[in-house]
């Protein structure tokens, strides 16, 4: 087993590190912004009446709990005790609104009045949309103009919540470059209008909110887990990496289990070395992106390379710097999982149980035959999300 | 604060020939920053324009090294940014063109561009080569205050490389001050909260600011960026500051006109309103 560092090691410092990455890397335009959001976002989660509501929102909007259930048939395939945290059944139909209902009532006590977003599936792009319709505040969401031809559901239910959903048409036209048009109109609104970014990323404290808001899915993953199988921890949690939020949430109150393991799947789209791919870890190296120090995929000279992947919510050529410091440290196991995998995952779920996962979370599903599992493992996959949206593509396999 | 435990820029014994100081030293008024992009619009494009930027009577040049990623900047420098890039365009590739470009001009040249190619580069190979080709002095919005003094400050001092902060409409009294008390150079003022190429014109809430900021008697000079675009504009920032900046209009005259010599002069003249 890897030697873990001192527990204190996953939490992030006060600078927004987490070990070499983190931080907040942003243009004097944003520092107010930030800065404002950096004192303020600790004292305001952790208040009891922010708490309250959060929780009530969590409980009553969501439909928290999400179910943790036994995946018999999956088990049976794979060799191992495998257990589905079905963040696919929470409302809007992602883990993503764990996060935006906390960051739509952190930007009311904040007296904001607008809300920024930027969104690559178009999962984060609904929930925000949602969490705006439900609280009445104005959305703007960015979104690349390839994500909105490959995720079209999503833009029109967007459109149907009220937003005004932008296309973003520079770069690779996807995550990227729609996170780059959401933080120039950050900067453009510098007063009255909060940027609910969408994953573990961005500039310190995004990483540690965020994670803290889907830590809810490991908080309850362990009791959960407790009464099932009467212990609180399993051999593995898996989850896909895209910026990373779901899989912080998930490993959040794992980090200093050492006997869970963590597993990250990311996209390697047409293959690791096919020149398609969008596996950071794989071919990333230290550097900036979107506001800090992190593993992403650039060339000798620095440029940020055009990631591919068929799964738009993975589509990104960075991770947060939790996830850069998991990989780094040894804390966490990476796997890069091809579109063809992640297709025949989705597939082989939707026959087994009766799920049809995102294709997000299908890279989840696609590590499992390939981490040496042993019968008696117990392992827990965090179901994202579900796959309606990404029918479309689906269907072209059928 | 950590600021306190680094000595400042301005307290260093900088090599008294960094040729922005020495320009504001001699100089107060209506002086001119121009932006352009390096390797833009034609990857050997970089030197003529410099050359053609003196020559035609601007106080400064502002070399942007392109970035795929550039998130302060509007439309037109992004474009800019982009065919640079597919010119094949890299920093190793601008210091090679700048290396013989001190016995071809004299005016203060800048790099502005972000922290991520600079880290691949290497801080103090990137600082060392400033020094080796004659830059005198870096603009890095994505590097803050911050980090800079955490961790970079004395590569940059060593090297004498001014490194330029920015303030803008919504920086705190007190964070002004810091920013005045780290700066060597001078302080580059946005005029509104906006990207680059995105506000025309002045108005009155941006009047009220270069008040307010005036008013703080600052120790370092200023230059006043972001919708400036013409001999209006520049005039109006120059009541208020001791020049200003131009860029994305630079850049749409190199788009439109290229690089002929005459043009940028006479574009630099109807700036300044010669
Ligand atoms: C269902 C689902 N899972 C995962 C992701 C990836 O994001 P993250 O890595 O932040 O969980 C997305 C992003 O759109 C998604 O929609």
């Amino acid at each position: 087993m890897t030697v873990l560092e001192p527990q204190a090691s996953f939490e992030v410092t006060d600078k927004g590190f987490y070990g070499r990455f983190g931080g907040a890397f942003i243009p004097e335009m944003l520092y107010p912004n930030v800065e404002e959001l950096r004192r303020n976002y600790r004292a305001i989660m952790e208040d009891p009446t922010f708490q309250a509501e959060f929780r009530a929102l969590l409980a009553d909007y969501v439909g928290r709990p999400t179910p943790l259930f036994l995946a018999e048939r999956l088990s049976n395939e794979v060799g191992a005790t495998v257990y589905l945290k079905r963040e696919d059944l929470c409302h809007t139909g992602a883990h993503k609104v764990n996060n935006t209902i906390g960051q739509i009532l952190v930007a009311k006590r904040l007296n904001k009045k607008r809300i920024v977003a930027e969104t690559g599936a178009g999962q984060h792009g609904v929930a925000t949309a949602t969490v705006c319709a439900l609280m009445g505040l104005e959305c703007v969401v960015y979104m690349g103009s390839i994500d909105m031809e490959r995720q079209k559901p999503n833009v029109d239910r967007m459109r149907m919540l009220g937003a005004t959903v932008v296309p973003a048409t520079s770069g690779s036209q996807t995550l990227k470059d729609a996170t780059n048009e959401a933080m120039r109109h950050w900067i453009n609104n510098p007063v009255d209008t909060h940027y609910i970014i969408g994953s573990v990323v961005g500039p310190h404290p995004y990483p540690d909110m965020v994670a803290r808001f889907q830590s809810v899915i490991s908080e309850e993953t362990r009791s959960q887990l407790l009464e099932k199988t009467g212990s609180e921890n399993p051999n593995y949690v898996v989850a896909c990496v895209g910026g990373g939020s779901n899989a912080a949430g998930a490993f959040f109150h794992y980090l200093h289990e050492p006997s869970v393991r963590l597993v990250a799947a990311e996209a390697a789209g047409l293959g690791v070395s096919s020149g398609h791919s969008a596996a950071t870890t794989a071919l990333g190296k230290p550097g900036v992106l979107h506001g800090s120090r992190t593993i992403l995929m650039q060339t000798e000279d620095g440029q940020v390379t055009e990631p591919y992947s068929i799964s738009a919510g993975l589509d990104y050529p960075g991770i947060g710097p939790l996830h850069a410091h998991l990989f780094d440290s040894g804390r966490g196991d990476f796997y890069a999982i091809t579109d063809d995998e992640a297709i025949a995952a989705g597939f082989q779920l939707s026959k087994l149980e009766g799920i049809i996962p995102a294709i997000e979370t299908a890279h989840a599903l696609a590590a499992l035959p390939k981490m040496g599992l042993q019968t008696s493992d117990v392992v827990v996959v965090c179901l994202s999300g579900r796959g309606d949206k990404d029918l479309a593509t689906y269907a072209k396999y059928l | 604060m950590e600021a306190q435990a680094v000595a400042t820029q301005a307290d260093s014994a900088l090599p008294t020939q960094n040729r922005i100081t020495a320009l504001f030293g001699r100089k107060h008024e209506g002086l001119l920053n121009v932006y352009f992009t390096a390797g833009f619009p034609n990857l050997d494009d970089t030197l003529t324009v410099l050359e053609g930027l003196e020559q035609a009577g601007a106080d400064l040049v502002e070399i942007g090294m392109p970035y795929s990623d550039p998130v302060a900047d509007g439309e037109t420098i992004q474009q800019s940014n982009l065919q640079a890039l597919n010119n094949g365009m890299t920093l190793r590739l601008l210091f090679e063109q700048l290396a013989n470009c001190r016995s071809r001009v004299s005016v203060p040249i800048l790099l502005m561009g972000y922290i991520n190619p600079v880290l691949q580069f290497g801080v103090e190979e990137f600082c060392r080569q400033c020094q080796a080709v004659g830059v005198d002095g870096v603009i890095l919005p994505d590097l803050p205050l911050d980090l800079y003094l955490d961790e970079y400050a004395p590569i940059f001092r060593q090297y004498g490389i001014l490194n330029i902060f920015l303030i803008t409409p919504q920086t705190s009294t007190e964070r002004i001050r810091l920013i005045d008390e780290q700066s060597a150079g001078f302080i580059y003022m946005v005029s509104s909260a906006s990207i680059t190429g995105s506000v025309s014109g002045v108005s009155d809430e941006m009047l009220a600011y270069f008040d307010r900021i005036n008013a703080m008697n600052l120790t370092n000079p200023r230059l006043i960026g972001f919708g400036i675009k013409d001999n209006e504009t520049f005039r109006m920032a120059s009541q208020y500051a001791n020049g200003a900046i131009i860029g994305s209009a630079f850049i749409r005259l190199l788009q439109e006109k290229g690089t002929d010599q005459t043009q940028i002069k006479a574009f630099v003249e109807a700036v300044k309103g010669k």
